[in-house]
């Protein structure tokens, strides 16, 4: 392996099974990971065609998206949400697949999961059809989300097909600011390149900034690759990825576990190695981000206002219009006050228990706001206990937020924890699409989790850094 | 499978930016195991709240051709986005560019999602509007869209427009082709090999 050859490279390269005749490279996926969602016309299209799974062992199925977060009763209440848990109990059965159903400890959202398994390693290319497959990029794993017809690809052949992207690396440098977190890092980046930036790329985030986060800090991060466009995100091994991933289930054990190490930290992108773009932004331009718009690009610093139509690009002012009439926001008001109806901590994105940790920090000794309905959703079952051990479910439940089951739950509304009309909801999710949040004229704030908790104890966007111990801030 | 090789119909003007999946085809519409009857639900909130969308008026009904802005598509992973214009009757996409999945996943279906500049999608709304029963025609081979006296060039990744002119745009028959391939590949990697390999 070449010293100028990137970890995208290198892991790109190992799994290549060759080219077809359009010139995609046919991928080997070393992981696999399926949920209810996107999976059960997948299997459809394996029976059509009397195909069997190659790997079943190297295909890991939970169930996260339509979870009720309430009461999991079997059969479920919504008869259309049990039709799809039956279909992936069935199918998994069928085809030899493990599930880590309801009933298993170790159910949640599937980009918690993995991880918190060691089954998301360095070097692995993965695959799931779902967009936030990204996240597993954290490990330096090669992380593709994709949709229903590759997911039937994967199971049948192990591979997919796919075209070579570029590769950027988006270098951070600097020690974050009290109250920025990683989410507010992703969203700042999001707004500096766009929706549609990363369109072509994969990218490797890399800096002091990275250096310096937790793994789940960095599965934020890679988390929210796709909302900028990105094919994937992923951050090099290093000690703390070898220092998480060690006595983890999925993980190798004893001396194997340490020549995998030694292999996952070779893959790292070396001090030569080439990119086909490089941007550099500095951590202390960063402060708690909020998104004001129906895109995750449409951001700010919690301090700022609104800007001016005026301000954009001629070519933006339509999107940029539409966003301000369905969050019905204007032009120069500060986005600190703006009211919330609802707070939701939780998802891919932000729903492991740092933080949890960091939204029950600020909302230890304080009260959820009048008429503010607040969830906290973990992210698995595992995030869940361990909450519990800490005492943090108490913390929440005291402070009046709704103390959840695991699953995916608002930030995509497919269970029944849905906006009404058109509440507003700041939520630690990914994604502030029109309607997104189950009320096709719901509107989202995106923010980080103890940005969140603060919204939920004010009933209004709130900058957190005031809430902060003085110590700190 | 039928090569791809020209599309021809009338248009559906949908003129705006980072159009998402979610727009496309609301999550409670993905409770389901089949993509049956996933078509009359496509933009249905965005028709729901605008009478005039472009899916709901009636001069727009047999358009087979959408054209639209940039990042069309952006989002989620879920075929059911394609899947649900492709049985609304969306035959093929033109726009200023497409979010990444959401094209291979166009792909996968055979649906031909070209790009072309601002300057010509502009053209192309304005010419729909001013007669739905235009009649356009994408050649993938000449990368062309003409209509009227008119042809505008489109552009399209040539790995995506070869499967879908040679007819291979269902990539799995050429996947399955290649087990010894497959196998080769997977003896070579140090995780399933015990990492006694590199």
């Amino acid at each position: 392996m070449s010293d100028k050859q990137n970890l995208f490279n290198k892991v790109w390269d190992l799994h290549s099974v060759g080219t077809l005749a359009s010139g995609e490279t046919q991928l080997f996926i070393g992981q696999h990971l399926i949920h209810e969602v996107t999976s059960p016309q997948a299997f459809e299209m394996l029976r059509e065609r009397n195909l069997t799974v190659l790997h079943p062992e190297r295909t890991l199925a939970t169930v996260d998206h339509i979870i009720p977060t309430q009461n999991q009763a079997r059969p479920f209440v919504d008869l259309l949400a049990e039709d799809m848990m039956s279909a992936i109990e069935k199918n998994c059965q069928e085809f030899g697949i493990e599930l880590l159903d309801l009933d298993d400890n170790r159910q949640g959202i599937v980009h918690v999961v993995g991880p918190e398994q060691g089954l998301t390693q360095p070097g692995l290319t993965m695959a799931c059809g779902d967009s936030h497959t990204s996240t597993h990029g954290a490990f330096g794993a090669i992380a593709f989300g994709i949709g229903t017809s590759q997911v039937a690809y994967v199971l049948a052949t192990q591979t997919l097909t796919m075209m070579r992207p570029k590769v950027r690396r988006v270098e951070v440098n600097g020690e974050l600011a009290p109250g920025v977190f990683a989410k507010d890092v992703t969203l700042y980046i999001i707004q500096k390149l766009g929706v549609q930036g990363g369109v072509g790329y994969a990218y490797e985030y890399a800096g002091t900034t990275f250096d310096a986060m937790s793994m789940e800090e960095r599965m934020t991060v890679c988390n929210m690759s796709i909302e900028g466009g990105a094919r994937c995100g992923y951050i090099n091994p290093d000690q703390t990825t070898i220092d998480y991933l060690k006595g983890r289930p999925l993980c190798p054990q004893g001396e194997e576990f340490d020549r995998a190490a030694e292999w996952w930290l070779s893959l790292a992108s070396g001090p030569d190695a080439e990119f086909d773009d490089v941007v550099v932004f500095d951590a202390a331009d960063i402060e708690p981000t909020v998104t004001w718009g129906i895109t995750p690009a449409q951001s700010l610093g919690v301090s700022q206002a609104i800007p001016s139509l005026g301000s954009y690009d001629e070519s933006e002012r339509t999107l940029i219009g539409e966003a301000l009439e369905y969050m019905d926001l204007s032009e120069g008001q500060p986005i600190e006050g703006t009211k919330i109806d609802v707070a939701f901590v939780g998802s891919c994105t932000n729903g492991r228990i740092s933080d949890l940790r960091e939204a029950a920090a600020i909302a230890k000794g304080n009260k959820v706001a009048d008429g503010v309905k607040a969830l906290i959703v973990p992210g698995s079952q595992i995030v869940a206990k361990q909450a519990e051990e800490e005492g943090l479910d108490k913390i929440f439940i005291e402070a009046g937020f709704q103390w959840r089951a695991a699953g995916c739950s608002m930030c995509l509304a497919m269970n029944p924890d849905k906006l009404q009309g058109r509440e507003v909801c700041a939520s630690s999710s990914n994604r502030n699409f029109k309607g997104r949040q189950g009320s096709p004229t719901g509107r989202t704030l995106l923010m980080s989790p103890a940005m969140v908790a603060a919204a939920a104890i004010n009933g209004c966007v709130t900058d957190v850094r005031k809430m902060l111990e003085p110590a700190l801030a | 499978m039928s090569n791809v090789e020209t599309v021809s119909g009338t248009g559906v003007p949908l003129l705006l930016d980072d159009i998402d999946t979610d727009r496309i085809i609301p999550a409670r519409f993905l409770r389901c195991v089949t993509f049956d009857g996933i078509g009359e639900h496509a933009f249905e909130d965005d028709r729901e709240q605008n009478p005039n969308h472009p899916f709901n008026q009636e001069r727009f009904q047999n358009g087979s051709i959408l054209v639209s802005g940039r990042n069309f598509g952006c989002g989620s992973s879920r075929e059911h986005a394609p899947q649900s214009l492709m049985r609304w009757g969306v035959k093929a996409i033109v726009a200023a560019s497409f979010a990444e999945i959401f094209f291979g996943n166009c792909t996968s279906l055979g649906i031909p999602a070209v790009c072309a500049s601002r300057e010509d999608i502009t053209k192309l709304g304005a010419a729909i509007e001013a007669d739905p029963t235009l009649e356009f025609t994408l050649d993938l081979n000449a990368l062309t869209l003409s209509f009227s006296n008119e042809t505008v060039a489109v552009t399209m990744p040539d790995s995506a427009r070869s499967a879908l002119t040679s007819g291979q745009f269902d990539a799995l028959a050429q996947l399955l082709a290649r087990k010894d391939d497959i196998a080769a590949t997977a003896s070579k990697l140090p995780y399933l090999n015990s990492f006694a390999v590199s």
